[in-house]
């Protein structure tokens, strides 16, 4: 493991930034923390960095005990949301301060910051001033300076937050295929789960402090474990106790035997797909994301045909795992309610 | 078209009136009988001493205001410590009080009566009416510049600059020689020109606690004084003069040290 943490606790005053959290990162691997604002993920990479002194706990950095050890001595590698640039230096200054830092040959310091601007693809730039790089040129300024120094492990904090979309866009594949030629262990801080989902191997979602589920992405995606973590990484429909993705909605324009119906209240066009909102019989609302061919004849005031191809109920106290109903469109003909009017009632597992 | 004229006119006006008119007058009269009699004037042994005196002073406390200030200027944005809000009160107090007062209460405080005076007169240690009460009344005056110039740049710059290099493996001091320090300097820059335009004009504290000694204790403000009560205006105005240059000189000075961006 080449990060580990054990029951990390960490307070601001009255407010809980993480409750003993625990967490092993694999070596060479790509892994996102994931979560809304406040829930802890950039509190726990600050811990891991030695920016933040956690209340309690143990970090651990290639299978030593870090804990006490200041920022300064854990040759971690640290990117900033703001490039946090040295602004008085020179590109070339600022990527080589680490290595200056520690006194290397003037030569090899130089041979190494050219090596670094040419991964970076900001050769020729070396001269230039923080000042006079776009936001995008910075970023990868302060992806070289942190990787001079050959850290055990790279962490970078919402490095994208601050650039253009399309900058955003680009850079992530850049930090996927960088990764993927130097396989430095790297954590990245991350609210937004496009992105997570496009570069990551694993994904830690966290919520208020604590981790809610780890896994590929697929596999959080196909099998969440709770409300959280289905809302969080993609859209969904809640109806009563039941969750269904919008994607999972077919809408059909006659029945077949098994779809109830519903009337379409509004349609719109992005593009790519179409959104249509419906009523259902029972009075709840309903979104479906269809395919521009399936959404033809498709109007608002029409009745349509709908069914799920999937579903998930969670239980009756909001918490525990999520139950799997309706799959692959067929919903369990025993229930004594369809999928979209049915309450769940589930036993109640006393924890031994 | 017109009130833009009228308000450049006004701008000038006024500076010209408080502060140009004055100071080509100093100049003026300075060499109003020719160049000779400044030269003679220059020449005096109570004229060298008070600009050997005032330019001593000048050098003891500008350092010493100038690294208590950006230590305290760290320490009041970086650092959340009990009482820190008294602290920075207490920054400010030397502009609260009259410099009057200031000598006075170093007098009560190191003088034959006051409260240290036994155990100073006993070691044979002269404060009052002595350099070191001299320089005492001067740090005290021009203590807050520094720090106040300093203070809103630090709170500006942030603290990311320094967290960066420390994961980088800076320590502390490197971390601020390298990084801070140079951040820093434009409102370094600008508080050493206030600390040393504060500590050469001082008059009121340092006359009270000096004694106002011609030729042992006068500084060159205090020299001002004593030859226009002689009526020595020659002399008087060549001491203004040479204040005057000495500070244009530090203004120079701390245009090099400052980056060259701001202006």
């Amino acid at each position: 493991m080449a990060i580990t943490v054990h029951n990390i606790v960490k307070n601001f005053g009255d407010f809980v930034a993480l409750d003993d959290v625990s967490l092993d990162v694999a070596g060479g691997s790509l892994t996102a923390l994931l979560g809304p604002s406040g829930s802890g993920k950039s509190t726990l990479l600050r811990v891991i960095a030695g920016l933040e002194e956690p209340d309690s706990g143990q970090v651990i950095i290639s299978g030593e005990d870090a804990t006490s050890k200041p920022a300064q001595k854990r040759n971690v590698g640290f990117v900033f949301q703001h490039y946090a640039a040295f602004k008085h230096l020179s590109v070339r200054d600022n990527v080589a301060f680490g290595l200056s830092i520690r006194k290397r040959p003037k030569s090899d310091i130089r041979a190494r910051v050219d090596d670094l601007l040419h991964l970076v693809q900001l050769d020729g730039l070396a001269e230039r001033y923080p000042s006079q790089l776009s936001g995008g040129q910075r970023q990868r300024m302060a992806l070289a300076r942190a990787l001079a120094v050959e850290p055990k492990v790279l962490l970078l904090d919402e490095p994208f937050g601050a650039l253009d979309a399309n900058v955003r866009k680009d850079l992530r594949r850049w930090l996927r295929r960088l990764h993927d030629e130097m396989h430095v262990t790297t954590v990245f801080v991350t609210h937004d789960q496009e992105e997570a989902m496009e570069v990551a191997d694993t994904i830690v979602i966290m919520n208020r402090g604590a981790i809610e589920q780890i896994g590929r992405p697929r596999e959080l995606y196909e099998q969440p474990g709770n409300e959280f973590v289905m809302g969080f990484l993609g859209p969904v429909n809640r109806l009563g106790d039941v969750l269904v993705r919008p994607h999972d909605i077919e809408i059909l324009l006659g029945p077949n035997g098994v779809t109830t119906e519903a009337t379409v209240k509004r349609v719109t066009y992005l593009g790519f797909e179409v959104r249509v909102e419906m009523l259902l019989p029972n009075g709840r609302r309903l979104w479906a994301q269809a395919t521009r061919e399936a959404a033809e004849g498709v109007q608002p005031g029409r009745v349509v045909h709908v069914r799920a191809k999937a579903a998930k109920a969670i239980d009756t106290n909001g918490t525990g795992p999520l139950v799997p109903i309706c799959e692959d469109g067929h919903d369990d003909p025993a229930a004594d309610n369809p999928w979209w009017d049915r309450r769940v009632v589930m036993e109640v597992h006393h924890q031994g | 078209m017109l009130a833009k004229f009228g308000l450049r006119f006004v701008a000038l006006g006024y500076l010209a009136l408080i502060l140009m008119l004055p100071v080509a007058i100093v100049f003026v009269r300075t060499f109003q009988h020719g160049l000779a009699p400044v030269v003679n004037a220059i020449q005096q042994p109570d004229f060298l001493h008070a600009l050997y005196l005032t330019v001593l002073i000048t050098l003891i406390v500008v350092p010493c205001n100038t690294v208590f200030g950006v230590i305290t200027a760290l320490v009041l944005v970086r650092r959340e410590f009990p009482g820190k809000s008294l602290l920075s009160a207490l920054i400010d107090l030397p502009f609260a009080v009259s410099p009057i007062v200031v000598g006075l209460s170093l007098v009560l405080l190191y003088g034959r009566q006051g409260w240290f005076g036994g155990w100073l007169t006993a070691h044979g240690i002269q404060i009052i009416f002595a350099l070191p009460s001299m320089v005492l009344a001067t740090i005290f005056v021009s203590l807050p510049f520094v720090v106040r110039e300093v203070v809103p740049v630090l709170h500006e710059i942030g603290d990311e600059q320094e967290q960066a290099a420390s994961t980088l493996g800076a320590s502390s001091w490197q971390t601020f020689w390298r990084i801070t320090l140079p951040s820093i300097r434009a409102g370094v820059a600008y508080g050493v020109i206030l600390t040393t335009a504060r500590a050469l004009g001082e008059f009121g504290a340092v006359s009270v606690v000096s004694g106002k000694i011609a030729g042992q204790t006068a500084t060159l403000t205090i020299q001002v004084e004593q030859s226009y009560q002689q009526f020595d205006l020659t002399g008087a105005y060549t001491a203004s003069l040479v204040l005057a240059v000495l500070a244009l000189l530090t203004v120079f000075a701390m245009n090099l040290f400052k980056p060259k961006e701001l202006d």
